[in-house]
This record gives C-alpha cells, sequence and structure tokens, in this order.
C-alpha cells in the first residue's frame, strides 16, 4: 500500500532521514519505533508531503507521491494524525469533522459523524464545545475522528499515545484495533513498547534516519540487542 | 453644541466607521488567514477609490451605473489582489514577519507609481451620488442621505461576511487555516487556493471601501498611507481576525474622530492611539482577539554569536581605516554622502538592536529618529543656536519618547507590538505636522546649521564618525554584553528567562529606551547635516527605510545594517534622479525579499563559511 | 552548599488546603501535601486532573483562590515566580525551553548571570562570566563535552539535560519538574530520571515531578501521589498506588501500559 525506496528528507539543509525503506502492506498495523530524534516523525511529514523529499521515490497504492503537496496526497486516501494533538482550538467538535470531511474514495460507505462517536463515544456529549475546551484524551481522539472522515484508506499516527495518561492509551489501543479489523491501515510511530506490543502487526526501528530492523513484533522481543541499542531498553 | 448637533456629529462618525470597517475587515480577514500584515492593503483601497471615481465619470450618470461602478471597482481591486497574492506573496508565506511587511511595502511603492501613470497626481473630487443627493432633516440638523446609506453599509456587510465565515464550508476552512494551516492542507484541502479566495475577499472589501469614499472625499495620492494606519488601530484593538471586533472598532475610532476633531483637530491620531493603548492594556489581544495560537515558526535558528577571528577583526580594522581617510579621498559631495550613510548605519544599527537580537520588531522606529531631530531643531532655535547642547537634548528627549511608548510596546509582542510602534510614530509624524506654531508643520524647521568649528565637511564628517560610528560600536558591545544575551534569550524564549528568575519586561524596556536613544542620536547629528528637518523624517516610509537597510543587510548579522545602510543610500541616491523611481525601489525590494532574503551581509557570511574563513553552524 | 544542608529530615514544602478555580470549575480543590528533603516525589493523574495548575501555584505562575504553599517554613503563597525562583524553587519545563541561539554552556552562563544579578550589564561579555561555574554544572548532568554547541541542534533527550543543569544553576531546594521524561525512548527515560535521582541524594534537593509513564514513576519515585479532578485520591508507595481501586478506575486502567509488579528499574 505504501513503499518509501532510498528517501532522504530533513529541514532545510539539515538531512534527517538517510536513505529510507519501508513497506506498509495493505491491512496491518505497522509501528516505527526509535528514539526521539530518529525520524520518526519526519517519516510521516515526508510520506503526508508536508516536508519535501530530497532523494527517493514514495509510492502510495501504486501511485508515484514523491513530489505531490500535502493536499493532493491527502485526497489520494491518506491520513495523518500529528504527534502534537493538532485540533482547531477555536472549532467545534462539529466544525473540527467538517474540515477533515472528503468524498469517499472506494465503494465502502463513507465516515459520517454519527458512526465516529459511537467509536468515541466520549466526543459526543461534547459536540459543541471548542477544540481547545476539551481535555488531551479527547483531543487526541477528535484528531483521528476527523482524519477519519477523510475516508482514507490509510492512516499515519504519530506518537498517539504521547502524554496520554495509561487508561487513555487502553481505549486508544482497543480503537485502532478496531480500526484494523475494519480494514484500516496504520503506519504509527511510538515511543511505548507497551502500546506497540498490543496493537502492532509488524515493526521497523529506526536510527539516525535509517532501517535498523523489521520484522514482526515477536522478532523484535527475541532480540534484546536490538531493544538495547536503538531503544536503549 | 445642541443635542441634534451631537446626534449629527454621532451620525457622521457612524458613516465614516463603514468605510474604515470595509478596509479594517478586509485585513484582518487575510492576516488571520495568510499571518501577512499587508501594507498594500492601503493601496487597495486607494485603487478602490480611482478605479470607481473614473468609472463613475465615464459612465452616464444614474443610479445603477453609480452603484455598478462601485462594484466593478471593488471586484477589480479584488482580482488585483489575487494576482499580488499568486505572483509575489505566495511565494513568501514561510519568511519571518519583516520580510513580509517590506514586501508588501515595495507593492506599496509599485502601486503608487501604478496609479500615478494611470490616473495622473492631481486630487479628484467626485460627484455626489445619484439619488442619494439630498440630505435628511433629523433634530434640524441636515444629514446627508449618502452617509445613512453608509451607516447601513456597514452592518450589511459585517452579516453577510460573518455568515460566510460561520456558516459555509469555505468559511469553516477559513477559519480551520487561521488556527492551522498546514493541518487542514494535511487533511485534503488545497490552501493555496483557500488562500487565494481569501485575498480576493479582503482586497475587494478594501476597494469596495474606497469606492463607497468617492462621494466623500477627495481623491489623492495619499489615501493609502493614511488609511493603513488608521486600519491598523483599528485591526488592533478589533483584534487580529476578528471581523466583529473590527467593526466595533471601527465605530469606535469613527466616532472618535468625528467627536475628536471638535476637540483636537488634526491630531485625532493621538487620541485614537491612547485607546488603542489602554484597550491593549486590559486586553493584549484587542477588543475580541485571541491570544496567538501559532508559534511563528517561520524565523529560523540564529546562530550563537561568536566573537569576531582574526580575520573578521583585521576586516574591522580595514573598514575603520577607510571611513577615516574618506575626508582624504573623496570630494565634498562624497563626503557628504558619506556622513548620511554613516548617520543611517547608526539607525539601522539601533532598528537592528531592536529587532534582530531582541526580537522586537518595530514598524515605527522613526519616531525616535523625528524626536531626537526635532528636539535638537528646537534646542537650536529657542536655546542660543548651541549646536552643542543640541546634540545632547536630542537623543534625550528621544530617549525619554521611547520610554513612555516602549512602557506599552514591550507588553506586547509580534505583530501587536509592531503595530503600536507604529502607531507611536504616526503620533510624532502628525504632532511635527500639525503642530505648526511649533515645528514649522509642513514647511519644516530651516537653518539649523553646525557651530562654526564644525561647519566644513571634513570636519562636520569626523564628528558624524566619531558620535554615531562610536554608537554602532557601542551598540555592539552592548549586543556581546549580559544585557544583551538577556534579550537575545528573551527572543529565543521568555518562558525560560522568566523562569530563571529575570524580570524580561523591564529589560525589554531598557532594551527599547537604548535602541531609542541611538536612533536618536542618528537624528540629532542628521538635523545638522541637512540644516533643516520636515514631518517626513517620522513618515511611515522612514521607518520602512530602516526596515529596508537592516533587509537588505541581513537580519541576522551583526554588520548587516551598516552594509545594508551603505547600499541603501547609494541605491537611493542614484534611482531618486529616475523617473518613477519608487516603483523602481518597490521592485528592487520585492525581489530581493523574495530572491535573497539572507540579505546581503548574510550572503557574504553563508560565502566566507563555505569557503571556510567564518564559523558556520554546526550540522546535525 | 546551601543553607539547608545540615536540615536532614526536614519538610522542605508544606501544601496546604490550597483551591483554584477557574470559571467555575475546581481546578484544584482542597489539595494539601509536604515534600520531604531529598525525596523524590511524583504527581499523577488523568489528563486535566489538575497537575499543572497545581504546579503553576507552587511556582507563583497563578495565584491560589485559596490556601498556602510554604517553603522551608515560610509562607511564599502569592509571590511572583522570580521571588519564589530566587527562593529556590527550580522549575523544567514538559516542552523544553532553551535558548536555540546561544550555546550550551551560555545557556548555563545566562542561568547564573540571572543569579549574581549581573542582567543589566552592558559592557562585560557574556561569553567570559561564570564560565567554570557553568562547565561545573554540565558536567553534573554529563553535558560538558558539548558545552560549545549550538543549543539549537541538540537532541532531545541532551536538551532535557540541560534544562535539568540550568534549573540548577541557583542551587534549588525544590525542583519541579513537569513530565520530564516526555517524548524520550524508554531507556533514555531510566537514564534521565537515575540521574535526577543521583543528583537529588548528592545535593539534598527534593524534586516533585508529574509524569505519564508508569515504568518511570514505579521505577524511580520514593513517594506518589494521584490527583482526580482537582483532587487528591491517593498517596503511598508503588505498590499502594499499583493496587488502588480507585487509581485503576480513574487513570491506571487494566495494568497493559507498565511493567509488572517486580520487574521495576532500579
Amino acid at each position: 500500500m505504501l513503499e518509501l525506496n532510498s528517501v532522504n528528507a530533513g529541514y532545510g539543509k539539515a538531512r534527517i532521514l538517510n536513505q529510507l525503506s519501508l513497506t506498509v502492506e495493505r491491512g496491518k498495523v505497522v509501528a516505527l519505533l526509535g528514539r526521539n530524534g530518529a525520524g520518526k516523525s519526519t517519516t510521516m511529514k515526508t510520506v503526508i508531503g508536508l516536508l519535501p523529499v530530497t532523494s527517493g521515490q514514495v509510492t502510495f497504492q501504486g501511485e508515484d507521491i514523491t513530489r505531490y503537496p500535502c493536499h493532493r496526497t491527502a485526497q489520494l486516501g491518506m491520513g495523518y494524525v500529528p504527534e502534537d494533538r493538532r485540533v482547531f482550538p477555536d472549532l467545534t467538535v462539529d466544525e473540527n469533522l467538517e474540515v477533515g470531511r472528503q468524498p469517499p474514495r472506494d465503494a465502502r460507505p463513507p465516515w459520517t459523524p454519527a458512526q465516529l462517536f459511537e467509536l468515541f463515544p466520549n466526543l459526543l456529549e461534547r459536540r459543541h464545545n471548542q477544540g481547545k475546551q476539551l481535555s488531551g484524551g479527547e483531543q487526541q481522539m477528535l484528531t483521528i475522528a476527523r482524519t477519519l472522515m477523510g475516508n482514507p484508506q490509510l492512516i499515519l499516527l504519530d506518537e498517539p499515545s504521547e502524554g496520554l495518561a495509561p487508561r487513555i492509551v487502553e481505549q486508544m489501543a482497543d480503537t485502532i484495533i478496531k480500526l484494523k479489523e475494519s480494514g484500516m491501515t496504520i503506519l504509527l510511530s511510538e515511543q511505548n513498547l507497551h502500546f506497540a506490543r498490543l496493537v502492532a502487526d509488524q515493526a521497523y526501528v529506526i536510527e539516525k534516519g535509517s532501517v535498523r530492523f523489521s520484522g514482526s513484533i515477536t522478532e523484535l522481543d527475541s532480540k534484546p540487542e536490538v531493544l538495547a541499542t536503538y531503544l536503549a531498553v | 453644541m445642541t443635542a441634534g448637533f451631537i446626534f449629527a456629529q454621532f451620525l457622521t462618525g457612524l458613516s465614516s466607521a463603514s468605510s474604515l470597517f470595509l478596509v479594517a475587515s478586509g485585513l484582518s480577514l487575510i492576516f488571520g488567514v495568510t499571518r501577512i500584515v499587508n501594507f498594500a492593503h492601503g493601496s487597495f483601497y486607494m485603487l478602490g477609490a480611482y478605479l470607481a471615481y473614473h468609472l463613475i465619470e465615464w459612465l452616464p450618470t444614474g443610479i445603477l451605473p453609480f452603484w455598478g461602478s462601485v462594484i466593478c471597482a471593488a471586484l477589480i481591486v479584488g482580482v488585483v489582489g489575487v494576482i499580488v497574492e499568486v505572483v509575489i506573496l505566495r511565494r513568501i508565506y514561510h519568511a519571518p514577519e519583516l520580510f513580509q511587511l517590506v514586501a508588501t511595502f515595495g507593492i506599496v511603492l509599485v502601486m503608487q507609481d501604478a496609479i500615478f501613470a494611470l490616473f495622473g497626481g492631481e486630487d479628484k473630487f467626485g460627484s455626489r451620488a445619484p439619488g442619494l443627493n439630498g440630505v435628511v432633516r433629523i433634530f434640524d440638523e441636515p444629514i446627508p442621505q449618502y452617509d445613512l446609506a453608509l451607516i447601513a453599509l456597514g452592518p450589511v456587510v459585517l452579516i453577510s461576511v460573518w455568515l460566510l465565515l460561520n456558516k459555509t464550508r469555505w468559511g469553516t476552512l477559513v477559519r480551520a487555516a487561521t488556527q492551522d494551516r498546514d493541518m487542514v492542507a494535511a487533511l485534503g484541502v488545497n490552501q493555496a487556493w483557500l488562500f487565494t479566495s481569501v485575498f480576493f475577499l479582503g482586497s475587494a472589501l478594501a476597494g469596495l471601501g474606497g469606492a463607497v469614499q468617492v462621494p466623500r472625499e477627495s481623491i489623492n495620492l495619499l489615501m493609502d498611507l493614511s488609511i493603513i494606519a488608521e486600519a491598523f488601530v483599528v485591526v488592533v484593538i478589533g483584534g487580529m481576525g476578528s471581523i466583529v471586533g473590527a467593526f466595533l472598532a471601527a465605530v469606535l475610532i469613527g466616532e472618535l474622530n468625528a467627536f475628536g476633531i471638535l476637540i483636537m483637530p488634526q491630531i485625532t491620531i493621538v487620541l485614537a492611539f491612547l485607546v488603542m493603548a489602554v484597550v491593549l492594556i486590559v486586553r493584549p489581544w484587542g477588543l475580541l482577539g485571541k491570544p496567538d495560537a501559532i508559534q511563528h515558526a517561520g524565523d529560523q535558528i540564529d546562530m550563537p554569536l561568536r566573537e569576531a577571528s582574526l580575520p573578521g577583526k583585521l576586516v574591522g580594522l580595514l573598514v575603520i581605516a577607510a571611513l577615516v581617510a574618506v575626508p582624504y579621498v573623496l570630494d565634498d559631495f562624497g563626503i557628504v554622502l558619506a556622513t548620511d550613510i554613516i548617520i543611517f548605519a547608526l539607525f539601522a544599527a539601533s532598528l537592528h538592536f531592536l529587532m534582530g537580537n531582541s526580537g522586537m520588531v518595530s514598524f515605527g522606529h522613526a519616531a525616535y529618529f523625528a524626536l531626537g531631530a526635532y528636539a535638537s531643531a528646537l534646542v537650536f532655535r529657542h536655546l542660543g543656536g548651541s549646536m552643542e547642547l543640541a546634540l545632547l537634548i536630542g537623543p534625550i528627549a528621544a530617549v525619554v519618547g521611547a520610554l513612555v511608548f516602549g512602557w506599552f510596546c514591550v507588553r506586547l509582542s509580534g505583530v501587536y507590538l509592531a503595530m503600536l510602534t507604529l502607531a507611536a510614530a504616526q503620533i510624532i509624524w502628525s504632532i511635527t505636522y500639525s503642530w505648526g506654531d511649533v515645528t514649522g508643520g509642513d514647511d519644516g524647521m530651516l537653518g539649523i546649521w553646525p557651530s562654526e568649528w564644525a561647519r566644513s565637511k571634513p570636519v562636520f564628517y569626523y564628528l558624524t564618525l566619531v558620535l554615531c560610528g562610536g554608537g554602532v560600536l557601542i551598540l555592539r558591545k552592548i549586543t556581546h554584553a549580559p544585557f544583551g544575551y538577556v534579550l537575545r534569550g528573551g527572543r529565543d524564549s521568555s518562558v525560560r528567562t522568566e523562569s530563571i528568575g529575570i524580570h524580561l519586561l523591564r529589560h525589554r524596556h531598557f532594551g527599547f529606551a537604548v535602541a531609542g536613544l541611538f536612533a536618536g542620536i542618528a537624528g540629532s547629528i542628521y538635523v545638522f547635516s541637512k540644516g533643516s528637518i520636515f514631518p517626513d523624517e517620522a513618515a511611515i516610509p522612514r521607518s520602512i527605510d530602516g526596515l529596508v537597510m537592516v533587509l537588505l543587510g541581513g537580519v541576522h548579522t551583526l554588520a548587516g545594517p551598516l552594509v545594508g545602510a551603505g547600499v541603501f543610500r547609494l541605491l537611493e541616491d542614484w534611482i531618486s534622479r529616475l523617473d518613477f523611481w519608487r516603483a523602481i525601489l518597490g521592485t528592487i525590494i520585492i525581489v530581493l525579499v523574495v530572491v535573497a532574503p539572507q540579505g546581503i551581509a548574510g550572503f557574504f557570511h553563508t560565502l566566507a563559511i563555505r569557503f571556510g574563513l567564518a564559523k558556520g553552524r554546526e550540522s546535525l | 552548599m546551601s543553607a539547608q544542608v545540615n536540615m536532614a529530615t526536614t519538610e522542605v514544602l508544606r501544601v496546604d488546603t490550597l483551591c483554584k478555580s477557574f470559571g467555575g470549575v475546581d481546578a484544584v480543590d482542597n489539595v494539601s501535601f509536604t515534600v520531604q528533603q531529598s525525596e523524590l516525589l511524583a504527581l499523577i493523574g488523568p489528563n486535566g486532573a489538575g497537575k499543572t495548575t497545581c504546579f503553576n501555584m507552587l511556582n507563583g505562575q497563578l495565584k491560589p483562590d485559596r490556601g498556602t504553599v510554604s517553603l522551608m517554613g515560610e509562607n511564599i503563597t502569592g509571590w511572583d515566580p522570580r521571588r519564589v525562583w530566587r527562593r529556590g524553587v527550580g522549575r523544567t519545563f514538559q516542552i523544553t525551553a532553551t535558548y536555540s541561539s546561544m550555546t550550551v554552556a551560555e545557556n548555563v552562563q545566562m542561568a547564573l548571570i540571572a543569579r549574581h544579578r549581573k542582567t543589566f550589564s552592558l559592557f562585560s561579555r557574556a561569553t567570559r562570566l561564570y564560565v567554570t561555574e557553568a562547565l561545573t554544572l554540565l558536567e553534573l548532568v554529563g553535558m560538558q563535552s558539548q558545552a560549545q554547541r549550538s543549543a539549537g541542534i541538540l537532541a532531545y533527550g541532551d536538551l532535557k539535560r540541560l534544562e535539568l543543569a540550568i534549573a540548577l544553576a541557583h542551587d534549588p531546594v525544590l525542583l519541579l519538574m513537569d513530565e520530564p521524561t516526555a517524548g524520550m525512548a524508554p531507556g533514555e527515560r531510566a537514564e534521565l530520571m537515575e540521574l535526577t535521582a543521583g543528583i537529588v541524594a548528592e545535593r539534598g534537593l527534593s524534586v516533585l515531578f508529574t509524569e505519564h509513564d508508569m515504568d518511570v514513576v514505579f521505577g524511580h519515585a520514593d513517594r506518589i501521589m494521584v490527583l482526580n479532578r482537582g483532587q487528591l485520591i491517593a498517596q503511598g508507595d508503588a505498590d499502594t498506588i499499583r493496587n488502588d481501586k480507585q487509581v485503576q478506575d480513574v487513570y491506571l486502567g487494566g495494568g497493559s501500559m507498565f511493567a509488572a509488579e517486580g520487574s521495576d528499574h532500579a
């Protein structure tokens, strides 16, 4: 579904991604692991098109999206949930969802606010509240719901568990598992191994912008040297 | 003053508020989404007025042709706005605020000459609006029908824009983009077209504001800068990005002007400033504004200051030697030009200290230059013609002014601070312009010559070199001192600065005064170098000159202001002899911002790093 | 090093019936606790439980509606943040706040310049002041080798350590740390907390920190307090908190997000 081929990218002259290659298969949840600064968020931003690719190739559903601007990639069916819960603070929950609305891209019925409120019951009672009035957990739910309104086929989730209470992180894990069961493909970046183990099928460990390990989560757990070197566990 | 007269005055205030609201709402809308403080917005207003005037003259008289012309003018201005956005502004959305501002000022210059070339320079007086050329008697006072129509127009536009923003998908997207534009793009919205459409609406509103003024005001080439200062005041009072706030503030300023003119004619801007200052102290983001949610990511990270390397010191010594040698090498004309350059180098350096090092972008630094100049001129005139005393008192006056205005300004940040500084400069300008008995008004003050001993060109040059060149060196020293570092730190992170126990506000206030002091020194010397002083020295273009000099030199280089002042004065000296020099200068400014945002000195600094002559940023 | 050295086992901070509400909502509701010297105390709770509000009242950024805050026996309620800082309360931030256009050493020197009240000095060279002291502090957090690098290009974990050095520059008796390990890899989290614990032991200062990573909290805190909807609902050691039914309900959840009992760090 998504393929990165020897991608170099970064901010200005600073190169963060270094010949990064990875593949995300349809229907899988893939975790991107690594220290802070390893290039996880940069990977996400580069794929969605918020950062330019200096060399290499990004393909999404067979289409070369390397040079696409952000909105075009999104319109192709890629959703992006940024790491710092960027809800629109002055817009209500309903309006936040409206901004995310895009026409469906395949035969499946499009997401409606009603369905999303079923998936995230906390949001229903707050639908007329402004984004800034929500708690951290609710904001994280809203950014995911808002992305779903675009009927994506792949979602990029940047550190979904960061800064959330353990109980909320568990809810988040449940939601991701439900989405996976509905056929969604997800690429997520994580620092929280407990969380990654719960939801991910596959893992890439990256360091200094390159892949150092790839395989299933169980394979990763059987390699203490990888965990120790790149995740300092 | 009868009750009827007061009511009539009140209605006059409301009707002028309408036009002001149209302009300000467009400015606010554009700022909200693009984060660009658009100086050229006043030019759109002026263009709207000219277009409407000529369309009305050209078409047969009648109600339909009149309003048709007004609407056509607004639409054409909207299209011009779109062209400006697509051709220029789209390229600089991620540039620092200063660059954007200067670029839009370049557009102002180009538009001034374009309108002059198209429509001529003489004032124009529009005929009254057909069908609305009578008066209505209210409490026995004659009220023009047209004013009543304008009073109705304001709320109609307010409601329409409000509905557009709050009840349509387009409006929801615009409001979302105001808060986080990258996120809107990541959700699949083509923000380029969203921005362009906002620009169309905003510019058309400015054009409409200008067009409806045709039956009320004379149309002239000064309309752009006079409306923009007022529109800034309205937008700041109302709260950046708030349309309802802009309406309330426009009414407030409209009424203030209507009644202020009875009490303090000509200097109603002083009243407006006082109101603005009070509002901002009670509500730092304006009546209905919100704290700026977005951190300004435009500014790139600055490198740590390094002590000058040996080659750097040698270059510095060479420059000083060359400056000392000037009177031996150049003729009188050259010496005068060099004197000018050194004066403006100090002016630019003081602005750079405020802006580059301390992060307080000032749109009105000319205020302190002019305060120094006028105070010196007045001391010279009234206290026995002593240049020495004048050179002492001038800078003191500038410091006092900077302390007073600075007290308000340093409490704000970013665009709000910049606009308050602009308003402060407008006050100084309007005082020098209107207080004719003391300042000579538009005629300025003449015959302010140096003392006998300093009258020869070379001696005066050396005096300038010691005072202004010395000023530049002292500013540099302060930049490297703990005080300079505190301001630098306050620019990087105010949270950190406060949390290590530093009273940042107090330091910023003092820093503002330091910048004012050195601008004042430059102004004091300037008045003696020219022998005269005019209100122009306090006007917006002078403040922008300073910004352009800093920009030319490069914001992130300490040597920048010096290089910038030199290049700018030489350039100005050369092109001011040409026709359409404004358009040429404006084009140069725009090209510079788009092509070489690091400035000339920054460009050479990058070169020096490449050739290993200077230390650069480490790579990651 | 500082006045409190020989006051072992003393109470550093006492918070008594602290209250703060915003628009009718009680953000902090009748909270009382104490912090002992050399204690590493964690304050945990759901997002929006009032932890940050609580911190803001302790360091003077917010004035409480009711209640008192006493530092070393002195009532500091309502003092402005600079005065609280001078009296010995340091703070690090969840989102790092450092001077990106200065070197690592200059960042620490700035804190020292502020401490010695040299901030209005106009003509000395800032970079030549308090160099040795700055390097000593950087050594303490293991950053001396990076002293001359620009802070703007540091790795995240190093920024956190730099913040720690800055906070230590005025020799605080109490350090407030807002989610000190947020955004770090698991191992880095443990390293930073071990470093902090070492400094606590060596200097006899006290640390109060908020955190969402329960491995960090259960592994490193001497004592844990749980805040929910502005109220303290539990306090005690790791076992007590882990097994508290109410804490599980409102905050910990089913326990899948932290290592099981007995497999803690340290």
